[in-house]
């Protein structure tokens, strides 16, 4: 038994459903079934399965959640050679404990959407990966827009959205700061980390954008709507959103976000398959795991989403991620992906960060904020004796 | 069964009179009772007693909703981290803030409502209906529409301008600390006033004529009728009323999870909101259980106090 | 407003003949108030027949209200291909029908008890329910699903009865612990003794039993409180979300509100959810029709006298 967290989706699910059905057919001793949850419900469905001890063979999981659910056992390791994840894009990779649990067919990627006509009406430089805008660049060209008034705000974070889009889309600046979420040297501690200079200088930076109009407080609900409708100007998004936008306008630009010290930034790790700790049937979900490994199954999940596929081969056979392809930038930019922080304790740091993020955009004091995220961090990974297996 | 009791010998039982009663009957009218209590609390017994012991003995361990860990007793220390936490004072503090307005306003609204559709008048089933939709449709659909409608450039700001003639300058209600909650008061009365328009208008039919006939014939009209017939005729449904607008927000959380996730700066955070996110989002199901052992207690407070008022007065 | 003195109005009510101005006051108040109460269901309703780029776009005009523009019925088609609406109502209207007739049954009977029966621990029973009235759902959630996959069950397999244990995935688990509902015993609790106890001591002459009294004389004056606890049971019923979702995994078994969580994927379907919307709230309102007529309508006449 498969669970998925593609209900709903059904492009997706079709994918899941073709390798289900191609794996039963192509051998006797396995069966595959699939149970397919919505999304926004699927964490909820598992953690309570495992509570009830009633967890499938076979998993679908969301990146920085498998570490938590790895040390929680709800996971084993797939036990399979290290070097045969060796073409997949790191951030597809789910490792905990130098172990690999789990691995995705495809990842998302942000970027500064815009339009080229946007940023020549304003005399904005194009940035490129490599040259891209510096952290006073970017004020200086959020700033012209908005004396402009042609937008009702310049720059659109997607701050109406809720839950894993705040650590998802926000720490990636952070750490373009030089700050981070935990300390990844011995993940015990955010000390330093998430209070530490480079993170004052994130939040006052992050606060200013609201207290100056560059920002809503709280966006649309739709950031990519509000881009087509023309309400902004530079949208901070997920790859998910490129169809939406392309569809609208000829010159849109995916650009790399903006380099605050550390290199430009940006967030990793989408959905991924793992296996059970409770499957009955070890085998075959091992078999069924390696069968579905296959390149044309990574290029059908990549025809299906329209996502970053996972390994450089299927990329090569998708037009719009080959190399001069519309969306080959995003493959680009997740290759510079830092993963939320692999460790058990990830949720805990999720919800504080969250709630601190929002805090300080709406004007809380960021040193308090900061150092009160801080403590309550330490305390939970206290809590829980430093998370160790 | 309680069926078979139905040729039971006649009791005579006087109302409010001592009464002499022999021990038979009164053994089977005990009986009867029990049986007739028991499917209720054993049900209640089972979903929702034994859930609140569990809960109850949770709040004293650290419990993690995932952990390969078994949870270990942790005496009062979650109660302390309770104490010194400002986040949890803020909840308490708006969820009685919400309460303390919403349940006189929302009862109010409705009763003048119910009063409205009383009337005989053309079209008013199809009032009541109107007034009943938005309570009929689910909370999570009605705070998605609302914040389409709470934006800086949405339908409420459109409205005050249009009535102010452009003198009302937009506000973006969910995103201050002063506006969002009661932005979501508003919200929540909107939602639920008709339903309590449908119980107050059930109440105000029981009212019998001959009160209204013999009120006008003492030449009673308008405040008089209304004060010495009508309020005294709606006792018990009154405290339906309160008890039901009560228990709604005491419980407020689908509105703040939908609209504002407890934001801006903990305006909107409730005790509910705050236990549930602590509980699933933060894993803390320890922590989570103590915040809601200590709301049980506060709102166990607050309705004898309730109940002690509603009885005093006649 | 031409009431005649014999009508119930309860409200104040001024001479019969009344000056045009505030006749057309009255008008006015009314259609503020319908336009206040519909207008944000109009917009979803007018919303789900538009593509999301318009809904937004439309918002903060008065063009959110009328069925203007690219109007077509695609979301309602959209619908229907990605989520299997016709299970989930079925679904819906199996749990919370059950769950609502049961109550009612379940619940006055014990509140008859509690309020018109006499018997030695009745007072002790009465405060625990109503201690235990103010306990928000959300807060037992997690203590509940532990305890629910202890339960047994009986499973009948054709002649054969046999016994499982847990109750995750099935339809008695988004039933069974929302039947007995200490909030509706207390409701009836306080109706049925506003109820004058001479009728039971009438009926007990003739010879009645408790479950007489119970069903001829008290639940037919309890229309009110009939009405409130059914509507009070179904809507929590037809809305619940968070508990199947912890509790049903397969997809023949979920409740219409579960459906909405298909539409949040990474691009959100704004108008689909609109449609979707719309369709489940229909036939709760088409019930209410049904309600308020077959009660709020006829408790006039049945209305408790002295």
């Amino acid at each position: 038994m498969l669970w998925t967290h593609n209900a709903g989706n059904d492009k997706e699910l079709g994918v899941v459903r073709q390798i289900i059905d191609d794996f039963n057919a192509s051998q006797a001793t396995f069966k595959v079934e699939y149970q397919a949850f919505p999304q926004g419900a699927y964490n909820d469905s598992v953690v309570a399965a495992a509570a009830a001890k009633k967890l499938p063979c076979l998993l679908d999981i969301d990146g920085p959640n498998v570490p938590n659910w790895a040390w929680a056992k709800y996971l084993q390791p797939l036990d399979m050679p290290e070097n045969r994840f060796a073409d997949q894009l790191p951030s597809t990779v789910g490792k905990y404990d130098g172990k690999v649990y789990s691995f995705g067919f495809y990842d998302v990627a942000l970027s500064m959407i815009t339009r080229k006509s946007t940023l020549s009406r304003y005399g904005i430089r194009v940035p490129t990966l490599k040259q891209p805008w510096s952290g006073a660049e970017f004020t200086a060209a959020i700033t012209k827009i908005k004396s402009s008034g042609d937008f009702d705000y310049p720059l659109d974070l997607n701050t109406g959205a809720t839950g894993e889009w705040w650590p998802y889309g926000y720490s990636p600046f952070l750490q373009s700061f030089g700050g981070d979420l935990v300390d990844r040297s011995s993940y015990t501690t955010a000390s330093g980390a998430l209070n530490g200079a480079p993170a004052l200088a994130w939040a006052k930076w992050f606060q200013g954008l609201a207290a100056d109009g560059m920002v809503a407080k709280k966006s649309g609900q739709d950031p990519a709507v509000d881009f087509t409708n023309g309400k902004t100007a530079i949208s901070w998004n997920g790859s998910w959103a490129a169809d939406t936008v392309t569809a609208k306008f000829d010159d849109v630009l995916f650009l790399p976000p903006p380099d605050f010290g550390a290199g430009p930034k940006i967030g990793g790790g989408s959905w991924q398959w793992g296996m059970t700790s409770s499957c009955g049937s070890r085998e075959g979900a091992q078999a069924y795991l390696n069968f579905a490994r296959q390149t044309k199954y990574f290029v059908e999940f990549g025809k299906a989403t329209g996502l970053i596929p996972a390994s450089t081969t299927a990329a090569a056979q998708l037009p719009n991620y080959a190399p001069e392809g519309k969306y080959r930038v995003f493959l680009d930019l997740a290759g510079t992906a830092v993963v939320r922080p692999e460790t058990p304790g990830y949720p805990y740091i999720s919800s504080v960060f969250t709630k601190a993020a929002q805090d300080i955009l709406n004007g809380a004091d960021p040193k308090q904020t900061l150092d009160k995220a801080v403590t309550d961090i330490d305390n939970n990974i206290k809590q829980n004796d430093n998370y160790r297996s | 069964m309680p069926t078979t009791l139905t040729t039971a010998p006649p009791i005579t039982r006087p109302a409010a009179t001592p009464t002499k009663r022999t021990a038979r009957p009164r053994r089977l009218e005990a009986l009867a009772a029990v049986a007739m209590a028991s499917p209720a609390v054993v049900l209640l017994f089972i979903f929702l007693i034994v859930p609140i012991l569990l809960a109850f003995g949770l709040a004293f361990t650290n419990a993690q909703l995932v952990s390969p860990r078994p949870m270990r007793f942790i005496g009062l220390d979650n109660f302390t981290r309770l104490a010194g936490d400002t986040v949890f004072w803020a909840s308490l503090r708006n969820t009685l803030y919400f309460a303390v307005v919403v349940v006189p306003v929302q009862a109010g609204c409705a009763l003048i409502l119910a009063m409205l559709v009383n009337a005989k008048i053309r079209g008013r089933n199809f009032l009541r209906t109107v007034y009943f939709v938005p309570a009929v449709t689910s909370m999570v659909v009605v705070s998605l529409l609302w914040r389409f409608m709470y934006q800086p450039d949405g339908l409420v700001n459109k409205f005050l301008a249009a009535i102010t003639l452009g003198r009302w300058e937009g506000i973006d209600w969910l995103n201050h600390p002063t506006t969002a909650l009661p932005a979501i008061m508003f919200m929540s009365i909107w939602q639920g006033v008709g339903f309590h328009m449908v119980i107050w208008l059930a109440g105000l039919q029981t009212i019998p004529l001959e009160l209204y006939e013999a009120a006008d014939i003492d030449g009673a009209t308008g405040w008089n009728r209304f004060r010495y017939v009508t309020w005294p005729g709606l006792r018990a449904t009154r405290t339906f009323i309160l008890v039901t607008i009560t228990i709604a927000t005491f419980s407020l959380f689908t509105q703040i999870s939908v609209m504002t996730q407890g934001g801006p700066l903990d305006a909107t955070s409730t005790v509910v909101f705050m236990a549930v996110r602590t509980g699933y989002e933060q894993h803390s199901t320890g922590y989570a259980s103590a915040i809601s052992l200590a709301f049980f207690v506060l709102v166990l407070t607050v309705s004898a106090v309730q109940r002690f008022l509603t009885r005093e007065r006649p | 407003m031409t009431a005649t003195p014999q009508s119930p109005t309860a409200g104040p009510r001024a001479t019969p003949a009344r000056p045009l101005t505030r006749r057309a006051a009255a008008h006015t108040l009314r259609a503020g108030l319908v336009l206040f109460f519909a207008a944000p269901l109009v917009f979803m309703a007018v919303s789900s027949l538009k593509p999301d780029g318009q809904i937004f776009s439309d918002t903060g005009t008065i063009k959110a209200f009328l069925p203007i523009g690219d109007v077509s019925l695609d979301n309602y088609r959209g619908v229907f291909e990605r989520v299997p609406a016709a299970q989930f109502l079925l679904n819906s209207i199996l749990i919370s029908t059950v769950t609502v007739v049961a109550g009612l049954v379940i619940n006055s009977l014990a509140a008859f008890a509690l309020s018109r029966m006499r018997w030695r621990g009745r007072k002790v029973v009465l405060s625990a329910i109503i201690a235990t009235l103010i306990v928000p759902f959300e807060t037992l959630a997690l203590p509940l699903l532990w305890w629910v996959n202890k339960l047994p069950w009986l499973t009948a397999n054709g002649f054969q009865l046999t016994l499982t244990t847990g109750w995750l995935d099935t339809y008695q688990v988004q039933i069974l612990p929302f039947i007995a509902n200490a909030f509706s015993v207390y409701l009836f609790h306080q109706y049925f003794t506003s109820i004058p106890t001479e009728l039971d001591e009438a009926a007990r002459i003739e010879g009645a039993g408790f479950f007489t009294i119970y069903r001829r004389v008290v639940l037919p004056l309890s229309g009110p409180a009939i009405a409130t606890v059914a509507i009070l049971t179904f809507l929590p019923a037809w809305n619940s979300y968070l508990w199947p979702l912890m509790v049903v995994q397969s997809e023949d078994l979920r409740p219409v509100m579960v459906g909405i969580q298909y539409f949040f994927q990474l691009n959100v379907a704004w108008g689909q959810i609109m449609a979707y919307s719309t369709m489940i709230t229909i036939p709760v309102l088409a019930l209410f029709l049904a309600f308020q007529r077959s009660f709020v309508n006829s408790i006039a006449s049945t209305g408790v006298k002295g």
